[in-house]
């Protein structure tokens, strides 16, 4: 399939890539890396005026320390993340959950902000720095604004973010010494996950101290399993974990498709969650 | 139109392109590689892999405007003066095709797995060509291909490395 026609700019700035949205109004959109770009032209389910490639842009690219935070350009690749050592070292869940997404050729192009700009609920990546409670910069042309992750998924396919603002940083907490797994269930290797859970716990003299779990594809967008959360705090065995694990599903509004109905879906997260948690417990 | 210059397979072009061109249709229409097939057009089926700066790509998620200033390799540039890679020679020997349409993807996607880790598993063979489907499931033998070709590396790497030990005591 062909996309359908658009013009194309390629600015080399930050700077000039807002001017460039902030002319082109509401009909523009940014290309990064392309893996959720391009498929949705080729379908001709988005018809943009203008394709304003970012990809040049060497400022968006890298990860660095930044005090007790980690601060992932929006443009680092999908691979650059999953053999980053800082990303391995103080967000291991990340890196683990970006091993799963796609394939090697889709990671060697898709990038961290993208998909989290795209913010397709079937996406492995928005419910990782939902439960990393990461921090998302966006630049646009009254200056530079930090949104929390709980606030940057606003709906189906939409962000905060708006048309002439552009995604330039992923600001992740260190979370040295916290047990992590993300856990998908999907029908072949590299399809989309039906469900999947990112856990994080602390743990304290032989029990959780804390849980943060992210789900993905249980409502239109990423959600935290806040019920699970507080019902896992002071767990000190599997069958705590199990108890906690079902109620993983309350509040969440999972779609029905053709792979799968909302109980279902609930099923799997109360599945994954138990098995996540004890996982990233070490009580698995 | 949008100017680019690439090169492909060793030989540098310079065209104008509309920004909406994939890859894979500049490869195959205006440059004639038709080695590179298209497959499923949804980026799932990894046939139309090639090379963009030394990395793995699904030719059919990336425009030609993206690859302006690159370096592409497809499954066409790999023989050096007729003579095949270890790849292509082992898919040929191990029966790592049927129909073929899937192989020039399985090519590219491996030599981008045997450059990151030269002694794979046959589970991370396997994971490595995840993105790459075969619909006669050749699948076995494409495996085996692949682990054929790390062993031949890694035989031929002790050999030389004996070779010189044997050298350094005689020296």
């Amino acid at each position: 399939m062909i996309p359908p026609a658009f013009d194309y700019a390629r600015p080399t700035s930050v700077d000039e890539a807002v001017r460039t949205l902030a002319d082109a109004g509401e009909e523009a959109k940014v290309l990064a890396g392309g893996q959720s770009l391009l498929p949705l032209l080729r379908l001709r389910l988005a018809f943009p005026e203008l394709v304003v490639d970012v990809g040049r842009i060497p400022e968006l690219r890298g990860v660095r320390e930044d005090g007790d935070m980690l601060a992932i350009g929006a443009l680092t690749t999908h691979h650059d993340v999953v053999h980053d050592p800082l990303v391995r070292r103080h967000a291991g869940l990340l890196a683990q959950a970006t091993e799963t997404v796609a394939d090697p050729a889709v990671r060697h192009r898709g990038t961290l902000g993208g998909s989290l700009a795209h913010a397709d609920p079937a996406g492995d990546l928005p419910a990782v720095v939902l439960a990393l409670d990461a921090e998302l910069v966006a630049v646009g042309p009254g200056g530079r604004r930090t949104i929390p992750a709980r606030d940057f998924f606003a709906d189906y396919l939409q962000t905060a973010l708006a048309p002439d603002e552009l995604l330039v940083e992923v600001r992740v907490p260190k979370r040295e010494g916290w047990g992590f797994r993300y856990e998908k269930f999907h029908r072949v290797a590299q399809s989309w996950a039906m469900v999947g859970v990112a856990a994080l716990v602390r743990r304290d003299d032989g029990h959780l101290a804390e849980a943060r779990i992210g789900l993905t594809n249980m409502g239109a967008t990423p959600l935290r399993a806040s019920a699970s959360e507080e019902a896992l705090a002071g767990a000190g065995d599997a069958e705590a974990v199990a108890r906690a694990a079902q109620e993983a599903a309350e509040g969440t509004r999972p779609s029905r498709d053709a792979s799968a109905s909302p109980e279902y879906r609930a099923h799997l997260a109360r599945v994954l969650t138990k098995r996540a948690v004890l996982a990233a417990a070490g009580m698995g | 139109m949008t100017h680019i210059s690439v090169t492909v397979d060793g030989t540098a072009y310079e065209d104008d392109v509309e920004p909406r061109l994939l890859l894979v249709h500049y490869l195959r229409d205006r440059l004639g590689l038709t080695g590179t097939p298209i497959g499923c057009d949804t980026s799932n089926c990894g046939a139309c892999t090639v090379e963009l700066d030394g990395a793995s790509v699904k030719s059919c998620t990336v425009l030609a405007v993206q690859a302006d200033g690159c370096e592409v390799t497809t499954v066409q540039g790999l023989a050096r003066d007729g003579e095949w890679t270890p790849l292509q020679r082992a898919f040929h020997e191990r029966h790592a095709l049927q129909c073929g349409y899937c192989t020039p993807g399985m090519i590219m996607a491996a030599r981008d797995l045997l450059r990151e880790n030269p002694r794979p598993s046959s589970d991370e063979v396997r994971k490595a060509l995840e993105g790459n489907l075969c619909r006669c499931t050749g699948y076995q033998n494409i495996v085996r291909a692949v682990l054929a070709v790390a062993e031949e590396t890694s035989a031929s790497e002790r050999q030389s490395a004996q070779g010189q030990s044997a050298q350094e005591v005689t020296a």
